[in-house]
């Protein structure tokens, strides 16, 4: 029977065509909606790095003191985000944690053996981040634990800058300028993009592309080179790169491996006692305070995913519902004018069940329609979010398509969203009374 | 084939209870050809649509082909409705969407039948009314008597032990009419159980015999039993 439901919701879909055409425009607008917001919310907050993100954590430690404490939109306790080089520089050597990796943004210039120097962005950090991270290597590997102790001036290259600066020959061994100076090549990085950036969303631009190149640590305070990213201080530095060293200015990222729940406990013991030393010491004037947060607490803490996407999935939820009772209005109305015919096929044997599934399948089939429209829109919803952030983050607009799982979702959402609303009308539907055909005349 | 035995249909609402059937008896035996008639309102749609099994009863007894319908659920109503009764009904109520062939198919398809099974029964039925060659045609582009032949190839389709009709010439101009109730005839003929309501005095003449409903009662028990073929002796004028 199904066949003959499906023939004849076609037939009558056919026959009623504006009628249907404003159902099907009233689903498809509302699944439009929602489906390019929530695809924008669903990839800014899918899970950067699945195998790992409970187990890598942020310290934070209450570096400036109550008075000077950034506040928390909620009132809540907002530690500073950032370290000062003097807590990262105890935080490596006491190596508290299994993997740890202090780290922060540079930006030099790559001057390539023929052609003009160009600015490139790159990640000043410790050989663990490799590891931590699960960043795969094309050729390779990070520099070694003597590299950073020498302060050697060793590079990783990103896929992208290895390829332009050695189209025709293998990066590993070569030398590339950096900022005047030559580095060698350790290792190239394979295609690498975690989404959102994780382990830098303190510096802006969550969502943008990974550094054209890591180097040591070690060697860019050697080196001197300042900071690519944020630099805050509570009260004035000392004046001079030992100055910005020694002061209580943050400008370090810090992230720590911690495997399991009792590595958490004593890294988070680690940190009191650290903090309580500081204030031993004289450095800190108030009781310790410490937070530890995984990848997803730390998105979250961070507001990586802005509020308005939220309040904007929110309100294309509620369009998408208004959408629907639109659709419900229509479907009522659609299927009163045709309680004759479904008094007939009462009349003429159908039971309720006959009728309840004839109406349910004509349903599904503009649910289906209304589906088509709606991925039609919503790949134009996309393609003007590409739009309009296209200059700002072209990493983010490749994470707003459609792909197989978004299509069937929302096909599935159309279907089952119209098939919700279509209830009613179709229990209407069945509820003709087929004596009433004869009496009617 | 029909036996409705002190019947009664109340429609109850909270202040008054009106009758429209009561103490209802009548039979229609297989084969027969049956005129219900009475003025408006009398209860001859209501003794129609209970016989169709399109309403229930209050009181009483309904036999329909030996089988008491009374506590049947609407399930075992309607596949009881699709497999033994055949509708004609004044307005003829095609369905507009589809075309002559498929109109006819639908009480078909509920009955489950197979493919070939039911185009062997549609062009059978067609064939018997005379419009093979509109299978195509949609109803509005039928004339009203052509509407009300499919109407009946529709009723005819399935195979029924009874025929129920409702002014099935209430909606056509005399020719129209006149062709319609030949073809009822001619059903009857072939062996058709029919009941037709009518108005129409002289189409209730034509039919086997004729029952008369006034105030939900049929008065003259005795015009039950009388067929019109033996006619009671008229007095010496």
């Amino acid at each position: 029977m199904l066949g003959y439901y499906l023939q004849l919701a076609l037939r009558t879909l056919r026959r009623n065509i504006i009628l249907t055409s404003l159902i099907i425009a009233a689903v498809g607008v509302g699944i439009g909606a929602y489906m390019t917001v929530l695809t924008v919310l669903i990839a800014m907050s899918g899970d950067p790095i699945p195998d790992k993100s409970t187990q890598l954590f942020v310290p934070q430690i209450d570096v400036w003191g109550p008075n000077t404490r950034p506040k928390g939109t909620t009132g809540d306790v907002r530690l500073p985000p950032q370290f000062t080089y003097r807590d990262v520089t105890a935080f490596m050597q006491a190596h508290a944690a299994p993997r740890q990796a202090a780290m922060y943004p540079v930006g030099l210039d790559v001057t390539p053996p023929s052609g003009i120097p160009y600015s490139q962005t790159g990640r000043a950090t410790y050989r663990d981040f490799f590891a931590m991270f699960q960043v795969p290597f094309q050729s390779g590997a990070a520099w070694s634990v003597k590299d950073e102790a020498d302060r050697a001036d060793v590079v990783v290259l990103g896929k992208t800058l290895a390829a332009r600066l050695f189209a025709h020959s293998s990066a590993m061994g070569q030398t590339v300028s950096l900022g005047g100076r030559l580095y060698r090549v350790t290792g190239v990085l394979d295609a690498w993009s975690p989404m959102p950036r994780f382990y830098d969303v303190v510096n802006g631009n969550a969502f943008g592309s990974v550094e054209d190149f890591f180097i040591p640590f070690t060697t860019a305070i050697g080196h001197q080179m300042q900071t690519n990213g944020n630099y805050n201080c509570a009260a004035l530095p000392p004046s001079g790169w030992s100055g910005r060293l020694s002061g209580e200015c943050i400008w370090f990222g810090f992230w720590a491996e911690l495997p399991d729940a009792a590595a958490v406990r004593t890294y988070r013991q680690y940190l009191n006692n650290y903090s309580a030393e500081q204030r031993r010491l004289g450095r800190f004037h108030w009781p310790p305070l410490v937070q530890l947060s995984n990848v997803h607490q730390w998105l979250a803490l961070m507001r990586v995913i802005p509020d308005e996407v939220r309040v904007n999935s929110l309100l294309a939820f509620g369009f998408l519902t208004v959408c629907l009772v639109n659709a419900v209005g229509l479907m009522l109305a659609r299927f009163s004018a045709r309680a004759s015919e479904f008094g007939v096929r009462r009349a003429l044997g159908a039971t309720k069940s006959d009728i309840f599934l004839q109406c349910l399948t004509e349903t599904a089939v503009v649910g289906v329609l209304g589906g088509i429209l709606g991925l039609a829109l919503t790949a134009l919803g996309l393609a003007a979010n590409r739009a309009s952030l296209g200059s700002i983050a072209d990493s983010v607009t490749r994470l707003f398509h459609l792909d197989p799982a978004v299509i069937a979702f929302t096909v599935a959402l159309a279907v089952g969203a119209t098939l919700c609303s279509g209830l009613y009308p179709t229990w209407r539907a069945t509820r003709v009374q087929p004596a009433g055909q004869l009496k009617a005349q | 084939m029909l036996k409705m035995t002190h019947l009664s249909k109340v429609y109850r609402t909270e202040v008054v209870e009106t009758y429209a059937l009561r103490d209802f008896s009548i039979h229609v035996k297989e084969g027969e050809f049956v005129a219900v008639t009475g003025p408006s309102g009398s209860g001859k749609t209501t003794f129609l649509t209970i016989a169709g099994l399109l309403e229930e009863f209050t009181g009483g007894q309904y036999q329909l082909d030996g089988a008491d319908v009374h506590g049947l659920n609407d399930n075992q109503r309607s596949r009881l409705r699709n497999q033994k009764i055949g509708f004609i009904f004044q307005s003829f109520n095609l369905i507009p969407d589809l075309n002559v062939f498929d109109n006819v198919d639908v009480p078909l398809r509920y009955r489950r039948l197979p493919g070939a099974e039911r185009r062997k029964r549609i062009n059978e039925a067609l064939e018997r009314v005379g419009l093979s060659a509109r299978a195509k045609h949609y109803p509005a582009e039928l004339s009203g008597g052509q509407q009300q032949r499919v109407a009946i190839a529709r009723a005819l389709a399935g195979g029924p032990r009874l025929l129920l009709a409702d002014e099935p010439t209430g909606n056509l101009d005399t020719q129209m009419a006149r062709g319609v109730m030949q073809l009822l005839e001619e059903l009857h003929r072939d062996g058709a159980t029919i009941v037709m309501v009518t108005h129409d005095p002289e189409l209730a003449a034509r039919a086997q015999r004729e029952v008369r409903i006034v105030d939900g009662q049929v008065i003259d028990l005795a015009a039950q039993t009388r067929l019109v073929e033996t006619p009671a002796p008229r007095p010496p004028v």
